[in-house]
């Protein structure tokens, strides 16, 4: 056990965690951010992405202790005064989503993207996109939506 | 997940201090996380090395690039320095998994865990590198010994690696399309006094092709491989690929990366 000071959507915080707890499980289970999923818990699927010091992680696959005095965002941080992020509005008017399993994973990976490159390529997103598996909507909408969410950031 | 102690070190003394008994080194966790989630691996405690100073950053002179152990691969995928000297190992970079194992994922993990479909071993032997440790210098020919073993001593910590800059080289990966590993990976290098060829994925440990070598030492071009007999014996059979298709796809990804050279 020991304490660990991170700062969570800009909120600092300060608890006392097993040297062997993983951030999604952290997140999920001890804030109560249900937003970021655990699909495969094996490093797979993308479902758990959240943004560790501005780059994206899997938070499956990262160790709490290893944030100590990190800044994290989760999906939850993305809207600001109840407006939805640029990615976010994106992936509900092109169907980026159908049963959202995928979704918090797939958006934060894309806004890590956007914050990174101004205007990628379709294939550019498609590759960035590489780590995130969705097994309803066949990528179509979700590719359309990052592009359009590039020319609006 | 199992339970283990979680420390971090702040040099390269502290962790060879810390890393005693059942203590294991902890880099990106991409490979050793996961093995330890699927009780392929147990330790009491992990050690971090990722707050060591010094141990992460390229440094590039005329003759090679030296990568800190704890450098990552999105790190080495958009360093100008490694694109502009060594180009092929920002490709290779660039092409392991995806973003955010590229984000975590580091170049001493990866060598250090030699898995047999690793990019980056390859690289280590086209490359002539001199893998640089806590207690010595090892050449990457004698570093890579077999499936998931190096001749990395309990508590030997990876500090750099050092590539030697080639004249000319490329890597042409041929990956599984759900992870990325390599299926069969083909590194060729032509250095200031030979050609050296490697290849991962198609075997238990990422090797030398002598063969390929001699027939791009005398004629580097594409169609030099074309009389080479790649032996199938040996070779990796899976649910990705068998030996034979393993052997012909070492032939078209040699001609694939001599021909972008
Ligand atoms: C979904 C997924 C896809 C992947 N795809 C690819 C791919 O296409 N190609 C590829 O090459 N790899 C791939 N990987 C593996 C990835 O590159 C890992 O980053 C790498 O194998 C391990 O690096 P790490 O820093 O995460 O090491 P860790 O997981 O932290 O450690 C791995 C091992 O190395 C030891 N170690 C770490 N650093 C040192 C050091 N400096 N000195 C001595 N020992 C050390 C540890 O003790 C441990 O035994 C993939 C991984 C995942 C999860
Ligand atoms: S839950 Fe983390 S990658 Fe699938
Ligand atoms: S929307 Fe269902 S998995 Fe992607």
């Amino acid at each position: 056990m020991a304490v660990i000071n991170i700062e969570i959507n800009g909120k600092k915080i300060s608890k006392e965690v097993p040297d062997n707890i993983l951030l999604s499980d952290f997140l999920r289970e001890r804030l109560t951010l249900t937003g970021t999923h655990v699909g495969c818990d094996t490093s797979q699927c993308g479902a758990c992405v959240v943004h560790l010091n501005g780059n994206s992680v899997k938070s499956c696959t990262t160790l709490v202790a290893d944030c100590d005095g990190a800044k994290i965002t989760t999906i939850e941080g993305l809207a600001s005064n109840g407006k939805m992020h640029p990615v976010q509005e994106a992936f509900k008017k092109h169907h980026g989503l159908q049963c959202g399993f995928c979704t918090p994973g797939m958006v934060m990976s894309a806004v890590d993207l956007l914050e990174k490159k101004k205007n990628p390529s379709e294939q550019e997103i498609r590759d960035w996109l590489e780590g995130n598996i969705c097994r309803c909507t066949g990528y179509q909408g979700i590719v359309a939506a990052v592009k359009d969410a590039a020319s609006k950031m | 997940m199992k339970s283990f102690n979680f420390k971090s070190a702040t040099n390269t003394k502290e962790a060879a201090k810390l890393v005693s008994g059942r203590a294991t080194f902890l880099a990106g966790g991409m490979s050793l996380l996961p093995a330890i989630k699927l009780r392929l691996a147990a330790y009491s405690d992990l050690i971090n090395i990722k707050k060591i100073k010094g141990l992460s950053g390229i440094k590039v002179s005329s003759k090679s690039i030296k990568i800190g152990a704890t450098t990552t691969h999105a790190e080495v995928a958009g360093s100008k320095e490694v694109g502009k000297s060594i180009p092929s190992l920002a490709v290779l970079a660039e092409g392991i998994g995806d973003p955010q194992v590229r984000n975590r994922g580091t170049i001493g993990g990866s060598i250090a865990n030699n898995d047999p479909a690793a990019d980056y071993p390859s690289a280590c032997l086209a490359l002539n590198a001199t893998i640089h440790t806590s207690k010595r210098k090892i050449a990457a020919d004698k570093f890579f010994k077999g499936m998931f073993d190096t001749d990395l001593k309990k508590g030997e910590l990876i500090e750099s690696i050092e590539f030697e800059v080639p004249e000319k080289s490329a890597y042409a990966k041929y990956p599984n399309p759900a992870s990325r590993y390599a299926i069969v990976g083909v590194y060729v290098a032509k250095l200031k006094d030979n050609v050296r060829v490697s290849i991962t994925g198609a075997g238990s440990c990422v090797f030398r092709s002598i063969e390929i070598e001699e027939a791009l030492s005398s004629n580097f071009s594409p169609s030099a491989v074309d009389n080479v007999n790649i032996s199938s014996k040996g070779l990796n059979s899976d649910i990705h690929a068998s030996a034979e298709y393993r052997a012909h796809i070492i032939k078209v990804m040699t001609r694939k990366a001599v021909s972008s050279c």
